[in-house]
């Protein structure tokens, strides 16, 4: 036990803590907090009805105030815990209020009204997930819509990179022509040509080929993504030519050495440029914004940001979309979090 | 050889999946054979290159080309035929200005209003990006339980899409938001953060490093652990106060990753626009208008809009980016020298 101690308060200073110890606490508790709490919050709020989400103070946790059905009364009441004149307390529903007096009613005997001061009552409330934040933009909004197109881009986006990528990559090492370092330079010039440059002829092009509006438009322009090639293609340099000789001799066909041979050999760079191919193809936003001015073409990001620049704003579909366009995301960072950052940290990728 | 070809190990779901895929590889199989038969082995190089490059080819290069004729013409149609040739009138607008620090003397104060954004957000958000990842990157690398879980609190933003960074951020600034509940416990009155010029600007820069940070974090991460760890030990037998031993040996041995990441960060927040976009829509007035909102408003969403002064922006923020990459480049290289002569 005291060594597990030990190593969970190892510091420098050998007596006592060093001053570095402190701000790395300090700093790695904060992080936890800045870092990982916005989107706590975001998924909290996103289970509160949208009377909770207008309240200040805001709750951690999502509540509603408790209801009831008074005689004689056409809507259900709020209920309130009231601390009356004489010291007793009592629940009481609110038939309307006037400044700060409240005019109530005991649920048990309708007829007669009590005044009570606000300051004097607290609603009664429950926790209560508001789980309809999630099924209705299912039923009524073109929420899956959004999100098959999302879905539908992401998939045959990632599968389109990885098949022309490794194909060039597999051009670009393993065979000798003239022109190659050429080619290698010219991907590797446009690696910093970000979209921003050319988002005006790219429009114009993606308009010519009949595919404006169209989510083919969207996937297109993203998948001869130079980053693919130059890691695919320094992955296969370490694929011994031997092997490959061996195959021709063996009257294997191009193709077939491309297929069977190199391709499962670069499985884990593959692996890599998947992952990063679903995560920027899944979040990407100027380019479909662009690209999709129909309703019904709408990428979820397209959409959500639509959704909520609107003047009446219904934070709490907004929410519960939000924390659904995260979940594929953060499945990716849960199962392969070590890979990802140890992978980012090794190649530099973008 | 069928035997002899090495094969990753597969779960059997994988191999489940690869049963219908061979099959229609055997299918294309067939005709590639001819192919590589009327094109030779050379031939066969070309017919792997040719997919990705006119893909490339269509949608990089030739817009890249483009770009350069649009900027030339005017008017609001889309196709470069129906555009006239204005030469550099474009160009002449854009830099029509009689005093360059106060945007409403220019023809399009606009495009100088995003530029004197833009110019502020990337001094601010560079500077503080470096020493936050810096500062982060030096904590990840003391001996700290469990290394690889707090590795990965600082990192988990990147991967949220700029959308979804830019509505948690919405939310916890409004008027009834988290920032406010944490800032009444202390006796503030609530405060709409996003509408106030000055504090819009703040967000922006700091919802930008809250979402980018930990990708720098890591890559100086991966830097310092790379400094052999005997250097410190050989300067603590010296007697060498760790003030010092970070001064001369860990910032120098730094230096080829901290400078790369410096290029890269200003590259990327020349080029900011998604989160902020969400965030505040550029507003409130013009105080969080960025060069990329500007080409996209100017070219794509206005009523009037004017894709040729859009494509001339745009190259004029082209060229910054292409000296930022040259410089970058020539750091790449440079640190490779380094990195042979020890």
């Amino acid at each position: 036990m005291s060594r597990i101690a030990a190593f969970i308060f190892r510091r420098k200073g050998r007596n006592g803590w060093h001053w570095t110890d402190i701000v790395t606490w300090i700093w790695l508790v904060g992080g936890l907090f800045i870092m990982f709490g916005p989107a706590v919050w975001l998924v909290g709020s996103s289970f509160k009805s949208p009377a909770a989400l207008a309240e200040f103070p805001p709750t951690i946790l999502p509540y509603v105030t408790q209801k009831a059905t008074v005689d004689g009364y056409d809507k259900p009441l709020d209920l309130y815990d009231v601390t009356l004149p004489d010291g007793n307390k009592a629940v009481l529903a609110e038939v309307r209020r006037i400044g700060v007096i409240s005019q109530m009613v005991d649920p048990e005997k309708p007829g007669e009204i009590i005044k009570v001061n606000i300051a004097q009552r607290k609603p009664v409330r429950t926790m209560a997930f508001a789980t309809t934040n999630y099924t209705e933009p299912f039923i009524h909004f073109d929420f899956v819509r959004y999100l098959w197109n999302s879905v539908f881009v992401t998939v045959t986006a990632t599968l389109i990179t990885l098949v022309v990528n490794s194909m060039a990559a597999f051009a670009l090492s393993k065979y000798e022509f003239r022109g190659r370092s050429f080619a290698m330079l010219l991907i590797l010039a446009t690696l910093m040509v970000p979209l921003s440059v050319i988002m005006v002829p790219l429009y114009s092009i993606v308009s010519a080929l009949g595919l404006f509006n169209n989510l083919w438009g969207v996937i297109l322009p993203t998948v001869a993504t130079p980053t693919g090639v130059f890691i695919l293609r320094q992955y296969m340099l370490t694929i011994p030519d031997e092997l490959i000789d061996a195959a021709r001799m063996d009257k294997a066909s191009e193709w077939q050495i491309y297929w069977r041979i190199v391709l499962p050999l670069t499985a884990p760079a593959l692996a890599v440029l998947a992952i990063f191919s679903v995560v920027w193809r899944w979040n990407d936003f100027l380019w479909p914004l662009i690209v999709l001015s129909r309703k019904e073409l709408y990428t979820l990001q397209v959409g959500l940001s639509i959704y909520s620049g609107e003047l009446n704003v219904q934070w709490h579909f907004i929410l519960a979309m939000t924390v659904v366009t995260m979940i594929p995301v953060v499945l990716v960072f849960i199962f392969l979090q070590r890979f990802i950052t140890t992978g980012i940290a090794g190649t530099g990728l973008k | 050889m069928k035997a002899e070809t090495p094969r990753p190990t597969g779960s059997g779901f994988g191999e489940a999946i690869m049963i219908p895929v061979r099959l229609a590889m055997g299918l294309i199989d067939a005709p590639l054979r001819w192919v590589q038969r009327k094109l030779g082995l050379g031939g066969m190089a070309a017919f792997f290159l040719l997919p990705n490059m006119l893909i490339f080819g269509i949608f990089v290069l030739l817009p890249f080309f483009i770009n350069f004729a649009y900027s030339m013409t005017g008017g609001t149609a889309l196709f470069l035929d129906d555009r006239t040739f204005v030469g550099t009138d474009q160009y002449v607008r854009l830099f029509d200005c009689s005093n360059y620090l106060d945007p409403n003397s220019c023809t399009e104060d606009t495009f100088w209003t995003a530029v004197g954004n833009t110019a502020w957000f990337v001094v601010l958000q560079v500077t503080l990006m470096i020493l936050f990842s810096l500062v982060t990157a030096l904590i990840l690398n003391r001996e700290l339980m469990a290394r690889s879980f707090w590795r990965a609190v600082f990192f988990f933003p990147v991967l949220l899409s700029p959308v979804v960074v830019g509505l948690i951020w919405k939310w916890i600034l409004q008027r009834q938001g988290l920032l406010n509940f944490a800032l009444y416990g202390f006796g503030f009155q609530p405060y709409t953060w996003l509408n106030d010029r000055n504090w819009a600007f703040a967000a922006a820069v700091g919802v930008s490093i809250w979402a980018h940070m930990g990708f720098y974090t890591l890559i100086l991460l991966a830097g310092l652990q790379a400094i052999p760890k005997d250097l410190y030990e050989a300067a603590e037998m010296d007697g060498t106060r760790p003030a010092r031993a970070f001064w001369r040996i860990t910032l120098p041995l730094l230096m080829p990753n901290l400078l790369v990441v410096i290029v890269l960060v200003l590259i990327r927040a020349v080029q900011i626009f998604d989160e902020v976009y969400v965030l505040t829509g550029g507003g409130p007035g013009t105080s969080t208008l960025y060069l990329t909102q500007y080409i996209y408003e100017t070219g794509f969403a206005t009523q009037l809009r004017n894709p040729g002064l859009a494509a001339a922006a745009s190259i004029l923020m082209g060229v910054v980016l292409i000296v930022l990459t040259l410089i970058q480049l020539g750091l790449g290289r440079s640190s490779e020298k380094n990195g042979s002569r020890k």
